[in-house]
């Protein structure tokens, strides 16, 4: 079992969402987040002059699937978030360990 | 001379309008500072309401009204209101109720002391921030507006001009908030040029709309009577807040962007810088008026940054500097044909003006730098200005107020 960790741009969270579903994931976590990469952070404007925002806002879409369905998983969220340009983000892959549904107490393939 | 209805309508409407300029800074001050520092900000502002509110009725009213004593100060007489009732004053405002040119110069007294704690927000200690309060008002305020206004005041004596508080109000808050930023020092992370992003913009243009829609009672209310005058006055403020707010954006575009941010400082710097003039130039005078005052405070802003001084909120750029243009700028184009009780300036052939009005401008910049500066340090010696390092670090909504702008959350 693996978490696919992904730190997409703010606007890919639709594309990425409908790709994963299409491919079969409908469970995922999404949260706001801020942090940089080789983008850097942007001049924003002052009342005079500028000043620099080191950390950019961010989503990360957090899924958890099988160690067979990391392949298609990826895929759709490579395919979907990818923009060429600096700032695209980056994706995670953590083994996780177990995983258990609350409300049955499923755990395991059952769970996720 | 008899009560005049209009007359009293007008000015009791225009005190409450400048009374809701103090929450319109409130909100123009706290939207700029982090978000850990919104509430206290504001506090700042809605402190002097209360405190100023009490001790102007109790005796600032009287140092700054009073029957004069040697063109420095007021005298006792109106000590706690005695004497001031419905009948008129018979020096100020002759048609209208004494009390109400009381009140009305009650919340010009309220606002500029609000406007000096732009420069010292996110850092100076709630505590030390009132005692200062009380003190600068009563040995700054009062006797400013004693000289400009008092009935026998030495710079009204003289002839220098100031229609609505250009050096009472703006040069006096202005050069003492720098006075006061120097004596307290920077933010912490300020000089390691930590980024000190404003917490919320739409909360600043919301005070900024605040403070133009107050300025009309302000300036217009400063006729004191409700006529020809009022109406000019109202007239050139708005053109100069529109001339100066243009001008900033333009000069924000040219740079980079024309921000929100921009053109609500742009508008305030014009209302400052038309405060002294308004009821004695022509209206169409903003103009120029407005375009000047958003092109000085921009640069002196920069200069500002440049020279690595905390004066946080730019009071100084944009009240200290804007106000000091306004008053110049009354000297040039103040004409008798507005106000017959005003003066010809520069343009109209009384050069002599501008000289009284540099009279006027040097006295206060000097008085209001040096007193502040002493009562700053007075203060800190007895109580301490600044919050300690963690208290900064925390955020002062926490540390001095127990209080948070964005707190409830869902569970």
């Amino acid at each position: 079992m693996k978490k696919i960790e992904a730190i997409i741009r703010e606007e890919k969270l639709e594309p990425v969402r409908k790709a994963l579903e299409d491919v079969g994931y409908f469970g995922m976590t999404v949260s706001e987040v801020s942090g940089r990469g080789r983008q850097g952070g942007i001049p924003l404007q002052w009342r005079v002059g500028e000043y620099r925002v080191e950390f950019l806002p961010k989503l990360k879409v957090e899924v958890v699937v099988m160690d067979e369905d990391v392949a298609p998983a990826l895929g759709a969220i490579t395919r979907t978030a990818r923009t060429g340009e600096i700032g695209d983000g980056k994706i995670f892959i953590i083994p996780v360990e177990d995983a258990v549904r609350i409300r049955t107490g499923d755990s395991g393939g059952n769970a996720v | 001379m008899p009560i005049v209805a209009a007359d009293t309508a007008w000015v009791l409407v225009s005190s409450a309008m400048v009374m809701l300029m103090t929450p319109g800074v409130a909100l123009f001050y706290g939207g700029m500072v982090r978000r850990k520092n919104f509430l206290s900000t504001m506090m700042m502002s809605f402190a002097a309401l209360g405190l100023v509110g009490l001790l102007w009725v109790l005796y600032g009213y009287s140092l700054s009204f009073g029957p004069d004593r040697a063109g420095i100060m007021g005298g006792l007489d109106f000590i706690a209101l005695a004497g001031v009732g419905q009948n008129p004053s018979p020096v100020y405002a002759s048609t209208i109720p004494h009390l109400a040119f009381m009140i009305f110069q009650a919340m010009f007294a309220i606002i500029t002391v609000a406007l000096i704690t732009g420069a010292v927000v996110e850092r100076i200690k709630f505590s030390a921030l009132l005692l200062f309060s009380a003190l600068w008002l009563t040995f700054v305020y009062c006797p400013v507006a004693h000289w400009v206004w008092g009935n026998g005041g030495w710079l009204a004596r003289i002839g220098a001009l100031d229609f609505a508080g250009g050096t009472v109000v703006h040069i006096a808050s202005g050069v003492s908030a720098l006075a006061l930023a120097i004596v307290l020092g920077p933010r912490r992370g300020f000089r390691e040029g930590e980024p000190m992003e404003p917490g919320n913009i739409p909360m600043v243009a919301i005070g900024a709309g605040i403070l133009w829609f107050g300025w009309f009672g302000f300036n217009a209310g400063s006729a004191l009577t409700s006529g020809g005058l009022a109406a000019s006055a109202f007239v050139a403020t708005n053109i100069s807040a529109a001339a100066a707010a243009f001008t900033w954006m333009m000069l924000g575009w040219a740079h980079r962007r024309p921000t929100l941010l921009g053109v609500a400082t742009g508008a305030v710097a014009g209302l400052v810088a038309i405060t002294p003039a308004a009821g004695f130039v022509s209206p169409i005078m903003g103009i120029p008026i407005g375009i000047g005052a958003a092109v000085l405070c921009y640069y002196c802003m920069l200069f500002r940054m440049k020279h690595g001084i905390d004066e946080s909120l730019d009071v100084w750029a944009v009240h200290g500097m804007g106000g000091t243009w306004g008053a110049l700028a009354t000297g040039i184009f103040a004409t008798v044909a507005v106000n017959s009780a005003g003066a010809d300036g520069l343009l109209y052939g009384n050069p002599e003006q501008v000289l009284l009005q540099a009279a006027g401008i040097a006295s206060v910049w000097a008085f209001a730098f040096g007193a502040t500066w002493v009562l700053g340090k007075v203060v800190d010696r007895i109580i301490g200005l600044r919050v300690s390092a963690t208290e900064e670090t925390v955020g002062l909504d926490i540390s001095q107020h127990g209080e948070r702008a964005y707190g409830g959350q869902l569970r």
